[in-house]
């Protein structure tokens, strides 16, 4: 009876707003350079055409890959000037720093009422939300468990099928050391890259849903399988290239183009790197899942929240709606070369794409760590830090040690 | 009221307003940063909400036991100690050199003092390209690059990279020291430069006429004139060393196993990465004492004697 | 203090000179090499070699992307300089001239604002800002460098005014002068000099910070350009050839000043030591 009485008041408000919609919205980001601004501005044109009544104002933050995006917002937030919407990766980079402190308005039923609520993954709904309440839209999907590997060098080492398990794998990195090259490339000077293996290797050794247990609180840290992750991160190291603490991750991939390296593990932004590189998907290069997460699709998503206070919430609540559109996703992904949030739209013609949008729609979901989506910041900076000094020491125990720490400080479940 | 005292009180008055902000902006400022490190704002939502609970010296307590902190001290400690000596040792043998008068000798000094004129963020960027050392020792890069073409190849190594330490050592600090002394040594034979050039010329030659040698000279009447000098020298470089932040941001972050990690780096990291405010302020606090054990010794003695 | 020395003397002096020479122009030799390369000429394997095709694509793209943080900087370090300077010329002409009770003492308080990591402000300064409003503007920053320049430029100008025979100063105040026009009228037309160098220290000190910059501005187009030129390495491919002529232009003002009033930045170097 009360969401019956909810979801009418909303709709007159919608209808209301249909009639009033003008003035401006603010809408924040870091998307900045290449393929990112040019998916935002696409869109934006298109908003635009479709509300001519309603001026965008983007602000975006360039540099430190959203850092200083994160702290302008931080002191716009804090200020009580809030934009009328912003970018945010989904999951704990929102519910952490701003659902938490009250800072936000939930949008479910601003989703059922624009019937989109079961177009997302059920999944990418649990990130979202808090406390059962949806916190942002996803916009853009990007998937972080995937090896990528340079098809020439791929046949010359003699290989001649995608490796499926771990021995497969370790064996197509011997041959490809055998041969020469360096067998995965790794750029783990921002110490994310890093991280992001590890994350993989651990969705690799739980599987999805203990993996996602850890990060709900439901399963201890202190597990054996945390150990495996470890000690396999640790045999990776045998076949990294040796001046990985000095290269960033578009560096490292740059060792596949340029014909050094055969396999990369990392975000499937990669991808969209190859291409502005003029590699051509399926033919240079190939990809695969990391061995024993075939069945999970371990996910970094950008969405966009609503906060409290939005100086034009009308304006932004129709923005909203329309970046929850069909429409919308499938002009801004494949400029941006990522899949869209939702499993109805289409994601272009790339062949990658299509492959992972369909994963997408299949697959269990698990959030990424290193991105902000799993944990809070302060967990994700710790558990880097373990990993790195993992890299280096090789020392299990000890790494093993600072991850249990750090999950202990955000109050998850060590015991 | 006496021409005096009357001056005397425009003295206050003037210095006054000055006094009012450093008073506010340094004093009371550290105040608060203490008051921070001692709460519990390790997070986003606890600084909203703004309520002060008060912890003791906790966040103190866990960054002494925290490996990472372990080893931002004894870096800071390896980093200051081998810059001190290299700024102090490079220029005061180049002081001398130049101080020889040499034609073109205005040309070095002018040249070795450039670096100062520059940021450390160009520094560290310039330098971080020149020693990053590339995929060895199939591509090496960099410095390891031109030692390939100078048949100088057991050389390479992987310097800023490297994760090799001599006990508490860290050898990636190798590089960074390089670049910090290339950027203040010129400063440093400046200062013992005019040092030089105020020793009056009758003391040298007095003891020439003595049958003193070169050495003699340098050892018996050159460097105890000198000391001031070495103190101010080490007490700049120093003070400078223990709060670096810029050429290691911008040269190599906090490297492999936080090789080239410093006090000033884990605390950016820990304010405006991971929302740890408390923590980041117990480190700047921890970096204001190091700071402080050597400038107040030095500033009391700087003015005790005059009144 | 010249002493003879020796033909053989000589030219190892001269070899140990070029040594470091090499040393000291390493850094300036791949800068400027690469900075004058085009792209495609940027690899590592040429690293060392001279520009093949001498271009200016690089500076033409790294003053596109910087010169909105130029003139930040700009507008920044001149105000910033020339307000700390005149606080420090007043102060310094007070503390050296006007003693009172316990000047030195106080004069010791504020020096030590100049040693302090600015770390330990950072957190409450930001706040500060955040509670005015001031937060990532360019006013911001200044007022930061002028408060944190109190203690050097006061330092230097006392060291400066303390060698001026205080009879000049008691003259005037016989001949009727008050405090204010003793000041004006007597000290301050002989501080040019004091002021080059004093200004030239402030200059390429304020030009070339970076903790202040990063953390009170986060929006780059308030950044002053040593916080672009990092964020210049943090995006996409780093296209070395922009990179350096980034950092070269980041360096040119403070290298201008250098070479044009080197002489001067001796001294102020000199000065800002607390005592020889």
């Amino acid at each position: 009876m009360k969401k019956w009485f909810v979801l009418i008041l909303l709709s007159l408000v919608s209808v209301m707003t249909v009639f009033s919609q003008s003035g401006v919205v603010e809408i924040f980001s870091w998307w900045t350079g290449g393929g990112e601004e040019e998916a935002l501005l696409a869109t934006i044109a298109d908003f635009e055409q479709l509300y001519p009544n309603i001026k965008v104002i983007n602000a975006t933050v360039a540099g430190g890959a959203g850092t200083n995006a994160k702290a302008v917002l931080k002191t716009r937030m804090l200020g009580g000037n809030p934009p009328d919407t912003f970018q945010v990766h989904a999951g704990w980079e929102l519910t952490d720093t701003y659902v938490i402190p009250g800072l936000m308005e939930p949008l479910t039923d601003y989703l059922k009422l624009w019937d989109v609520y079961d177009k997302f993954p059920a999944g990418l709904i649990d990130i979202v939300s808090y406390e059962g309440e949806v916190y942002s839209i996803p916009l853009t999907v990007h998937r972080s468990n995937v090896i990528f590997y340079n098809k020439k060098l791929f046949k010359e080492i003699g290989l001649t099928k995608e490796p499926e398990t771990w021995k497969e794998f370790i064996d197509a990195l011997e041959k490809a050391k055998a041969a020469g090259y360096i067998p995965l490339a790794m750029g783990d000077k921002e110490k994310w890259e890093a991280g992001q293996i590890v994350e993989n290797l651990m969705v690799a050794e739980f599987g999805a849903v203990n993996y996602n247990a850890l990060f709900n609180g439901e399963l201890s840290f202190n597990d054996k399988r945390l150990d495996s992750a470890l000690e396999k991160m640790v045999q990776l190291m045998n076949y990294v290239n040796v001046d990985h603490a000095a290269l960033a991750w578009q560096e490292a991939a740059r060792l596949l183009y340029d014909d050094k390296a055969v396999f990369n593990l990392m975000g499937d932004w990669a991808e969209g790197y190859f291409k502005t590189l003029g590699w051509v998907p399926g033919e240079d290069f190939g990809w695969f899942e990391l061995p024993g997460t075939q069945a999970v699709f371990v996910l970094i998503s950008d969405t966009f929240g609503l906060p409290k206070n939005a100086p034009h919430r009308n304006n932004a609540i129709i923005f909203l709606e329309y970046l929850a559109s069909v429409r919308a996703q499938e002009i801004f992904n494949p400029i941006k070369g990522s899949i869209p949030g939702r499993i109805d739209a289409d994601p272009g013609d790339d062949p990658y794409l299509i492959e992972t949008a369909e994963d997408f729609r299949i697959l269990a979901i698990s959030p990424s760590i290193v991105h902000g989506s799993a944990a809070p910041e302060a967990f994700v900076t710790s558990f880097n830090d373990a990993v790195n000094a993992l890299v280096t020491t090789k020392n299990i125990s000890q790494a093993k040690q600072m991850i249990l720490w750090a999950a202990e400080d955000v109050g998850l479940v060590t015991k | 009221m006496s021409v005096q005292k009357k001056k005397a009180r425009a003295g206050f008055f003037i210095i006054l307003p000055s006094l009012i902000f450093i008073g506010i902006f340094v004093y009371y400022f550290i105040f608060l940063t203490v008051r921070t490190s001692t709460s519990n704002w390790n997070s986003f939502s606890a600084l909203v909400k703004g309520e002060y609970q008060f912890v003791g010296l906790r966040n103190y307590q866990r960054l002494f036991k925290d490996p990472r902190f372990q080893t931002d001290l004894w870096n800071t400690l390896f980093f200051t100690l081998f810059f001190l000596a290299g700024c102090v040792g490079i220029g005061l043998f180049l002081a001398n050199i130049i101080d020889k008068k040499l034609k073109g000798s205005n040309f070095f000094q002018n040249l070795f003092l450039f670096p100062m004129a520059i940021s450390y963020v160009v520094t560290g960027t310039v330098w971080g390209w020149i020693f990053a050392p590339g995929n060895l020792p199939s591509d090496p890069q960099g410095i390891n690059l031109l030692f390939q073409k100078l048949g100088l190849s057991k050389f390479q190594w992987m310097w800023y990279t490297s994760t090799k330490s001599i006990g508490k050592f860290n050898l990636a600090l190798i590089p960074v020291i390089i670049a910090a002394v290339w950027q203040m040594s010129g400063y440093v034979m400046a200062m013992y430069l005019a040092g030089l050039r105020a020793i009056p010329e009758e003391l040298i030659e007095a003891s020439q006429v003595d049958g003193a040698t070169g050495t003699q000279i340098f050892w018996k009447i050159k460097m105890p004139m000198l000391r001031p000098i070495t103190l101010s020298a080490m007490i700049v470089i120093g003070h400078m060393s223990l709060k670096i932040f810029d050429l290691i941001y911008a040269m190599t972050g906090s490297g492999p196993n936080n090789v080239t990690d410093m006090p000033a780096i884990y605390m950016f990291e820990q304010m405006f990465r991971s929302n740890r405010y408390a923590t980041a302020s117990a480190i700047a606090i921890i970096m204001l004492l190091m700071v402080a054990v050597v400038i107040i010794p030095y500033l009391y003695y700087s003015f005790r004697g005059s009144k | 203090m010249a002493e003879k020395a020796s033909k053989t003397s000589t030219i190892v002096y001269y070899i140990i000179l070029i040594i470091f020479t090499i040393f000291y122009i390493l850094p300036f030799y791949v800068t400027l090499s690469t900075s004058f390369k085009p792209f495609e000429e940027v690899s590592i394997a040429t690293m060392w070699n001279l520009p093949k095709k001498p271009s200016l694509q690089g500076f033409k793209t790294a003053y596109r992307k910087l010169q909105p943080n130029l003139k930040n900087s700009f507008y920044l370090t001149i105000p910033a300089t020339l307000i700390s300077a005149m606080i420090g010329s007043i102060n310094g002409f007070a503390l050296s001239k006007l003693k009172f009770r316990y000047s030195n003492f106080l004069f010791a308080l504020i020096l030590f604002g100049m040693f302090i990591p600015y770390q330990s402000v950072l957190f409450p300064l930001i706040q500060f800002f955040q509670k005015t409003g001031l937060y990532g503007t360019i006013p911001a920053l200044i007022i930061t460098h002028v408060i944190y320049g109190i203690p050097i430029t006061t330092l230097m100008f006392k060291n400066y005014y303390e060698e001026i025979p205080d009879e000049l100063i008691e003259a005037a105040s016989v001949d009727g002068a008050n405090v204010w026009q003793s000041y004006t009228k007597i000290l301050l037309p002989i501080s040019i000099p004091g002021f080059v160098v004093v200004i030239i220290w402030q200059f390429t000190n304020i030009w070339n910070e970076f903790l202040f910059a990063v953390t009170i501005t986060s929006d780059p187009t308030k950044q002053p350009i040593t916080v672009a030129l990092v964020n210049l390495a943090g995006s996409q491919v780093v296209q070395w050839n922009v990179q350096m002529a980034g950092a070269l232009l980041a360096a040119l003002p403070t290298l201008i000043v250098y070479i044009i009033l080197g002489r001067y930045f001796v001294r102020g170097l000199l000065a800002g030591s607390v005592k020889g």
